[in-house]
């Protein structure tokens, strides 16, 4: 049995959560604290690939990455980052694909909190750095960690986007949604289920950790 | 010394509201604003600790300018020494009360103060609580405590024991009492009570649609004429009964009830849960001790 595939959908689905998360809490703490006017503008894009077909993000990547035009030649050339059919843009557009799945329960999270909390925090001359990792976030742990395996498991079960930007090369880019896809194309019936059952177990085993912890359930056990 | 004077437009609820203050506090002087809800007595506090920007005037605390708008000053909250106690005790959930504490001091300072402070808010037993498992009074003696911990050259308090009931509250005034003159601090309360306002402070500023309209001591203000009497107590009227000639209005005075005698005239103005001051000058009381 090929193990490559769940190899790089669990690779790009890690790498995708640790960058997700270092970009998305400042994100999250300026879209609850700005006043500024384009609030609704960078709102509405995070939100997007909520309700767009992922062929369409995938597209435009495909478009705008390709060493063919402009952008796509300009990156290749100066930062040396070939885009398309390549892990690292599988990484990007996953990035941006399950962005709104991990910056909207952290920003939820933020906005529960009373905003006292930041200003007792000020008060006692604390930096806005300080309060956001000392306070606000320990504070809000169970948002972070709704945002955390969301982000994961929906880059697991991204199938669109990675298709159209990555290729589909086997032992690069072929993730585990692509090769069921591939294998049942294939009449590979015993191969796609293995895979599918894979993905089946490991979602459903995070997702269960996700409800047990926020739930309460785990500390009940342990006392 | 303190001298504010400062504008600020406020969007009230029924449309906007221009706040002027202006006035000077001495040092080691426990003042409070009194005032309607709206008033800006609120207002007042945060723009004094730096969480609201005024839109002109002048803050300067000694020879300390905080606030200079004519000259684009404007110091941060962080940088303004300030303890401030919020209406809902702002405790951090995740820490501990002794962590609570902890996180308010400068890494260089004394871990002394820490500790002194702890045994005069007798918190010792508490100390390695969350702040979600203790009662409001409790919450309210930590969120005092921390506000302490930097040695702050002003304590604002909030309306502090406004959520809690009559007999905590009562022990918490003592609390801010002992802690005013122990750190020789220079203290602005907002209070609603009356009692507790008697008791506490020295002087009372009256705030009505943004504008300071009355200061003095709290006698002169909350009596419309000067009584110079050997009692002096504020109460709350609990119950207006005429009987045959006289009637009987009973007055709350912190947790005892009073009966006073009145005659019809005095009582006209009365509604049950009105303020009053039960004054005597005429007799000599007699003093019993009790254990």
């Amino acid at each position: 049995m090929n193990w490559d595939p769940l190899f790089i959908t669990l690779k790009l689905a890690v790498v995708t959560t640790i960058i997700l998360l270092v970009i998305s809490i400042p994100m999250a703490y300026w879209l609850v604290n700005t006043k500024s006017r384009s609030k609704p503008f960078i709102e509405t894009l995070i939100s997007m690939p909520l309700v767009l077909p992922p062929t369409v993000l995938g597209f435009y990547f495909l478009v705008a990455f390709s060493p063919g035009n402009a952008f796509g030649s300009w990156i290749n050339e100066w930062l040396g980052l070939k885009l398309v059919f390549s892990f690292g843009g599988l990484v990007l557009a996953s990035i941006i694909y399950s962005l709104p799945f991990m910056v909207h329960p952290i920003q939820s999270g933020l906005s529960t909190l009373p905003h006292s909390l930041t200003e007792a925090s000020q008060v006692m001359g604390k930096s806005k750095w300080t309060t956001l990792l000392k306070v606000l976030l320990p504070n809000c742990k169970a948002s972070v960690l709704t945002g955390i395996v969301l982000a994961f498991a929906h880059t697991v079960g991204e199938f669109g986007v990675v298709l159209m930007i990555g290729g589909s090369i086997p032992g690069k880019t072929k993730v585990a949604s692509i090769a069921i896809y591939d294998e049942v194309e294939a009449m590979n019936y015993g191969a796609a289920n293995f895979y599918a059952t894979v993905l089946f177990i490991i979602t459903f085993c995070i997702l269960l950790m996700v409800y047990l912890v926020n739930g309460g359930y785990l500390k009940r056990f342990w006392k | 010394m303190i001298k504010i004077d400062i504008h600020k437009n406020l969007s009230a609820h029924d449309g906007n509201m221009n706040l002027h203050i202006n006035c000077e506090i001495e040092k080691g002087e426990l003042v409070t604003l009194y005032g309607e809800s709206g008033a800006g007595k609120t207002s007042t506090l945060r723009i004094l600790a730096g969480l609201l920007k005024p839109d002109k005037g002048e803050i300067t605390i000694d020879n300390n300018t905080w606030v200079d708008t004519k000259n684009k000053i404007f110091l941060s909250p962080q940088k303004r020494n300030i303890g401030y106690v919020f209406q809902d005790y702002a405790l951090f959930p995740n820490m501990t009360v002794l962590q609570n504490l902890e996180f308010a001091s400068d890494s260089l300072q004394d871990k002394k103060v820490i500790t002194d402070l702890i045994e005069m808010m007798e918190l010792g037993e508490l100390k390695n609580r969350k702040p979600q498992t203790l009662s409001g009074g409790q919450q309210q003696r930590v969120a005092l405590a921390r506000a302490l911990v930097r040695k702050p050259d002003i304590l604002l308090l909030d309306e502090p024991l406004a959520a809690l009931d009559y007999k905590i509250r009562l022990k918490l005034q003592d609390y801010i009492a002992k802690i005013h003159h122990e750190y020789g601090l220079t203290t602005l309360l907002v209070s609603h009570d009356i009692g507790e306002i008697m008791k506490l402070s020295d002087r009372v500023i009256v705030l009505e649609q943004g504008k300071i309209t009355r200061q003095g001591n709290p006698g002169e203000i909350f009596s419309n004429q000067n009584i110079s009497g050997k009692f002096k107590f504020i109460g709350e009227v609990l119950k207006i009964e005429p009987q045959d000639v006289v009637i009987v209005v009973s007055v709350l005075i912190q947790n005892n009830v009073v009966k006073v005698i009145a005659e019809k005239s005095e009582v006209q103005s009365l509604r049950i849960g009105d303020k009053v001051m039960v004054a005597s000058k005429a007799f000599n009381p007699i003093l019993y001790k009790i254990e």
